[in-house]
């Protein structure tokens, strides 16, 4: 499909229409998409490949099947609260995320693009990184090769320091059981591929300031808030009964 | 819309500027071809590269990724980079994804290469 519809709408800021029971929607509602241009960061190229034999799916289903199920294939503690429909462009999903140290994370993306053969995520402000990731398929060699090509800097020095010390490992790791449980889901024991290309070695210095839209900051703060909001909760609550 | 051949035709147009003239689509397999033309541009006092969008058929957002690598490569080497041609819809997909802030957008190549001469 080469359609202009493949493209998401512009939008300047994004719009949370629907918040799912069990979601979280602090960081996405009115923050502006980030490509890898505002992010902060060393900027990273991260492809993972799996190879799923062709006469089990052929790349246009591997992908309907992929938008289709997106959240099925995610590792266990991350949830992503997408369109019960699948991928479309334009939606924005809200992603509620276990970081290292049982870290929750509250963020989101948007669908910048769909067709039959890739869809891409791109992220919001305050993300943990600032760019899009990018899933496709194609046939080669008797394959159904699925793929998974995140293009990001950090979004801010915090997050920098996070993706140095295991937040790289932990992001590989993330989309290679992703990747495993896609080809398992085709009745294959995949083995995935990484390719980790550093683009650009050098950090803007000048998007420092990104951390004022953290979400990993925010995220923290709203969690030790909890107590309080449920203290406020009960109060609203037994003023009504009264 | 049937997929075309791509093609990337340097020109120069100034001592200091190349037009790299796309013609086709613009995907994740252009990547070599793109990245050559590039090459190809880049010769040494070549403080500007200009894209041009014109005969542009299709742009996925693999496209996109690539456009921006190239960005950061012409940003290593001190070069700027600005584009011309491109349709209302593809407009909208660099202010959406934001590459309108690093490429400079303009109507035509006169008005890029103007933006080069100042």
């Amino acid at each position: 499909m080469r359609s202009e519809e493949s493209w998401a709408k512009s939008v300047a800021r994004l719009e949370v229409t629907d918040v799912p029971d069990g979601a979280v929607n602090i960081n996405v509602e009115g923050r502006r998409l980030t490509s890898p241009i505002q992010g902060f960061g060393k900027m990273w190229q991260k492809t993972y490949q799996v190879r799923v034999p062709s006469d089990r799916v052929s790349a246009t289903d591997l992908i309907a099947t992929w938008k289709e199920n997106f959240r099925e294939f995610w590792p266990e503690g991350n949830h992503f609260y997408g369109a019960l429909t699948g991928i479309a462009p334009g939606d924005v999903a809200l992603l509620n995320m276990t970081l290292p140290g049982r870290m929750k994370l509250s963020t989101g993306v948007m669908v910048l693009y769909a067709d039959d053969e890739s869809f891409t995520l791109m992220t919001p402000q305050g993300h943990m990184f600032a760019g899009w990731i990018t899933f496709s398929a194609l046939e080669a060699e008797g394959d159904t090769v699925a793929q998974a090509q995140v293009l990001m800097r950090a979004s801010d020095p915090i997050f920098e320091m996070g993706l140095a010390m295991g937040g790289h490992k932990q992001e590989d790791r993330f989309w290679q059981h992703t990747l495993t449980a896609l080809a398992a889901h085709f009745g294959h024991a995949g083995e995935v591929d990484t390719k980790v290309v550093c683009v650009d070695k050098k950090r803007q210095w000048s998007k420092w300031r990104n951390v004022w839209h953290s979400a990993a900051i925010r995220s923290t703060l709203y969690t030790m808030g909890a107590p309080g909001r449920g203290v406020k909760r009960l109060f609203k609550r037994e003023r009504a009964v009264a | 819309m049937p997929e075309t051949a791509t093609t990337f035709e340097v020109r120069e147009v100034l001592d200091t500027a190349r037009v790299i003239e796309i013609k086709g689509d613009i995907t994740a397999a252009s990547e070599d071809v793109l990245m050559d033309a590039y090459t190809r541009a880049s010769e040494s006092g070549v403080r500007a590269i200009v894209l041009s969008f014109a005969q542009l058929d299709y742009m996925n957002s693999g496209g996109i990724g690539l456009l921006v690598t190239l960005l950061v490569r012409a940003q290593r080497q001190r070069q700027r980079v600005l584009a011309y041609g491109l349709s209302d819809h593809y407009r909208q997909i660099f202010e959406l994804t934001r590459l309108d802030e690093a490429v400079g957008i303009h109507d035509s190549e006169e008005d890029a290469l103007a933006e080069v001469r100042r």
